[in-house]
């Protein structure tokens, strides 16, 4: 009972910052009906901003406040000069946004392998390994924090989109784009903040998971494809689904870790990758609109 | 018949290159040129004629090798079976994957070819009692020449092309179009557009099937990792379609050749360039350079696919007129 | 049994029922006129009737055949040809690439199916157009592309949606002109129309809808004449 106990709280600690990686996804997902293959590698780009500034003394959770500002610059500049063109252009292909994705992902990747090399990096900081005991079961500090500061990020999020102007913009843009424009939404800016608020977010995600993570410039692939399966389980374009669907995977992963085995991380998330698109297709129904 | 007369001739010529060039680099070359021309082509149909993206052709590929690989092993079979077998392997894995994923439209096919590459290259890994594991499967090669396998993949080049050219003129490939264009409309002209996905999917994965085949014969080796590899197959494949001409029957031939120059460039630093420069000045940081770039080509491949979809999203076949318009202008200009 | 017939046809997206209920026959050889207005679900029982939507309810029967669970291209095999009113031409194909591929439904060799789709084409008058690229069609060439495309699958019944909206007065006359042609050749024709004098005069009979369910039917003078039609078209300070 214990051990399950202690998988349940490890994985529910976890899906908080899939919920945070998911939400990002989900937005950009739900704004342009395109999957943002690069998620996973923004996020990688993010905490090697944290491992910089930590080894010039500053706090991984102070570094929340750079590497959001700069992920979202990354991500606006994405969207406008290498995604936006793109929506004009006449292509054959209808993935050729998708496609930029990976061509962007690969580069981001690449790139910071020259300044870092493939060497696995660590950020230590005085909690990373530092636990706390409710009754029997251990919290994690770094993940327990990495929960709380993520459920904040939600919260917020969820104000943004449903008080502001704006947050009511990209709703109403990811609901039907042309209605939008014809309602007088400059839908070409909205995509632009959109990709970079979900950029930030999973920068925030990054910023979060690095005390407690390995950084290597290839852990962006991983997490790219954690985000994309995700977004499906929560059904595509919805922020509760990102939510519902972050916790899901990080108590499937820490699930399948104790009872199965840590090899089978990465198979639990394709398993159920497969058991939806065997049963649950419908999920998908945000992607084929456009 | 005269539409036909430069591929002919292009072939003759082909044909007649181990003749005069014997030396094994360039062979070698031409031989990953022309199993790029088959994996090119058949990606050329799912995506650039039917319309549906994979993003995962190294799945293909990788069933392919593996058939090949292990029928040598396990059953002592010359791997050479495995290159018919190899393309019906494909076929097996992609109709009921396809079967699947088709019942859904858009984007769905493209992310779940790269999640049936993910799941077989797990899978590949942990069945290391059958597949040999991360160790991977290493055959004898069959013969010492290159010459040989150089005919065998002209050979499934030209039988590829030719195929496809027939494929694409006839009633699936009028079909296949018409499913890229519009899929309600193709329902309303009496298209049973799933069985005709299904049917692009098969072509494609058997042409892919029987390069990876061909691959595993002709480098003896393989690894979960060089087959169902991202990068290097997947990605490449797509940078194939596309750089030559979307939806063309020649373009990938086209972009075939370009790729493999270009990965071989990046491989040996500009053919050996900048060691050459370098070593000709003296001069340390275009050494360095060299060794830089023999690093950098998967950032190329990156920088590529953002380059070209950018700015040539038909390809250098699809966008001809434009290219050739860019290029008039400048000269009226000069 | 009828030639054609909508028993009861209902269909539900959600909560709304875009059609609540319509049952109509359909005589070979006539031109069955479907109006209403905006929003009233004529488009959305061409579908059902083509396959696009399961009905929530209701059957569809052609020559005595239960059809309503038969997909699309199944039922343009049958011999149920349509016109979509958001034209979706194959945009990057030639306008004979597109009847061509419209063609190989009744025939299997390329020799056969060209043939038969240039008779299409001339039949319709696209000829001067035909090897224009679908995309590049101005308005009036989309729509008739619709219709030779349709005709190229040899349908025993047409179904119009709307291929004369957005037309200019003479494109109007060749297209009226058009249907009476197809009609004379022994297709059965249900045609959805706005145009008021343009289903008034080439109409058999007319079926009126709103909101999803029967309002009127009958001859054109008849239905022109309805109460519940005049105000459904004009509201009802009108009446
Ligand atoms: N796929 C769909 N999903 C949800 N609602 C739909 C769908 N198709 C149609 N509707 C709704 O069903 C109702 C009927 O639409 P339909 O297109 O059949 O009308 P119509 O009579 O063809 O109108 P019009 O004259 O404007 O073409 C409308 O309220 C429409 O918004
Ligand atoms: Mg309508």
């Amino acid at each position: 009972m214990d051990v399950f106990l202690q998988t349940l709280v490890a994985g529910v600690l976890k899906g908080g910052l899939y919920a945070l990686i998911g939400i990002g996804m989900t937005l950009i997902m739900g704004v342009m009906g395109i999957i943002n293959l690069a998620h996973g590698q923004l996020m990688m780009l993010a905490m090697y901003v944290t491992f910089v500034l930590n080894t010039m003394g500053v706090d991984p959770y102070f570094s929340l406040f750079v590497a959001m500002p700069l992920l979202f610059l990354l991500g606006v500049g994405l969207q406008k000069f290498l995604l936006n063109p793109l929506i004009k252009a006449d292509t054959i292909l209808p993935e050729n946004q998708v496609l930029m994705t990976v061509g962007i992902g690969m580069a981001l990747t690449e790139i910071v392998r020259f300044g870092f090399t493939s060497d696995y990096k660590y950020i230590t900081t005085t909690y990373s390994n530092e636990t706390f005991f409710l009754g029997k079961i251990s919290f994690s500090m770094a993940l327990t924090i990495a929960f709380g500061i993520a459920i904040a990020f939600t919260v917020a999020m969820f104000f943004f989109l449903i008080k502001t102007d704006l947050g009511r913009s990209i709703r109403a843009t990811a609901q039907d784009k042309d209605a939008a424009t014809l309602m007088g939404v400059n839908t070409g800016r909205i995509t632009v903040i959109t990709f970079g608020l979900g950029s930030a977010l999973v920068a925030a995600a990054g910023c979060l998971l690095a005390p407690v993570y390995y950084i290597f410039p290839d852990l962006g692939g991983p997490f790219t494809a954690k985000a994309f399966i995700i977004t499906i389980l929560g059904g595509l374009g919805s922020t509760v689904g990102a939510i519902f669907g972050g916790v899901t995977l990080g108590l499937a992963e820490s699930m399948g870790a104790t009872y199965f085995g840590m090899e089978y991380e990465d198979i639990i998330g394709l398993t159920i990758f497969v058991l939806v698109l065997l049963f649950l297709p419908g999920g998908f129904k945000r992607l084929t609109k456009v | 018949m005269k539409k036909n007369l430069l591929p002919i001739l292009l072939l003759a010529v082909l044909a007649a290159v181990p003749l005069v060039l014997q030396d094994n680099y360039y062979l070698h070359l031409l031989i990953l040129f022309l199993m790029w021309v088959v994996i090119g082509s058949a990606w050329n149909l799912i995506a650039g004629y039917t319309g549906q993206v994979s993003f995962g052709d190294a799945a293909f590929f990788g069933c392919g090798a593996y058939t090949a690989g292990l029928l040598a092993t396990h059953f002592g079979v010359s791997t050479w079976w495995g290159l018919a077998l190899g393309g019906f392997t494909a076929v097996a894995v992609g109709l009921p994957f396809g079967w699947i994923c088709f019942r859904m439209r858009g984007a769905y096919f493209a992310l779940a070819t790269l999640a049936l590459n993910e799941v077989l290259r797990h899978g590949a890994t942990i069945a290391e009692g059958f597949t040999g594991g991360m160790v991977g499967i290493l055959i004898m090669p069959s013969f010492v020449s290159k010459i040989p396998y150089y005919y065998i993949a002209l050979a499934l080049a030209a039988a590829s092309l030719a195929s496809l050219q027939w494929v694409v003129r006839s009633k699936p490939g009028y079909y296949f179009v018409s499913i890229r264009e519009d899929q309600d409309a193709a329902e309303s002209l009496g298209i049973d557009t799933h069985l005709y996905k299904m049917l692009s999917l098969a072509y494609a994965a058997f042409w892919t099937g029987m390069a990876g085949a061909l691959y595993m014969n002709y480098m003896g080796f393989i690894d979960p990792h060089v087959v169902f590899n991202l990068h290097d197959i997947s990605i490449m494949a797509i940078l194939v379609g596309i750089v030559g001409g979307v939806g063309t029957v020649y373009g990938p031939a086209v972009g075939a050749f370009v790729m493999v120059t270009v990965q071989e460039m990046f491989r040996s630093g500009f053919f050996g360039l900048f060691k050459w420069l370098g070593a000709v000045s003296g001069s340390d940081s275009l050494v360095r350079v060299a060794a830089v770039l023999t690093q950098a080509h998967v950032l190329g491949f990156g920088l590529l696919v953002v380059v070209v979809i950018l700015f040539l999203p038909n390809g250098i076949v699809g966008d001809w007129p434009k290219i050739r318009k860019r290029v008039f202008r400048l000269d009226a200009g000069a | 049994m009828a030639y054609f017939q909508v028993d009861k046809l209902v269909k539900y997206f959600g909560g709304l029922a875009a059609v609540n209920g319509v049952s109509f026959e359909v005589a070979q050889g006539e031109i069955f006129g479907l109006i209403g207005p905006n929003g009233s679900g004529k488009t959305t029982t061409f579908n059902m009737i083509s396959g696009y939507h399961r009905p929530t309810s209701g059957k569809v029967f052609f020559q005595g055949r239960e059809i309503h669970r038969l997909p699309t291209h199944k039922i343009c095999h049958l011999g149920i040809g349509r016109t979509f009113q958001v034209v979706k031409p194959l945009g990057r194909m030639t306008v004979l690439d597109n009847v061509i591929a419209a063609a190989y439904s009744r025939v299997s060799t390329h020799h056969k199916a060209r043939e038969e789709a240039l008779r299409a084409i001339e039949f319709c008058g696209l000829m001067p157009v035909k090897d224009v690229l679908a995309k590049s069609l101005p308005i009036a060439g989309r729509k008739r592309l619709e219709i030779t495309r349709a005709m190229a699958t040899q349908p025993k019944l047409l179904l119009l949606d709307e291929t004369a909206a957005g037309l200019n007065p003479t494109e109007l006359v060749e297209a009226i002109d058009l249907i009476q042609k197809i009609r004379a050749n022994g297709t059965t024709i249900i045609i959805i129309e706005h145009i008021m004098h343009v289903i008034m005069t080439i109409s058999d009979r007319i079926h009126a809808i709103n909101f999803g369910q029967t309002i009127a039917e009958g001859t054109p003078k008849k239905v022109a004449a309805n109460q519940a039609v005049i105000e459904a078209y004009l509201g009802t300070d009108y009446a």
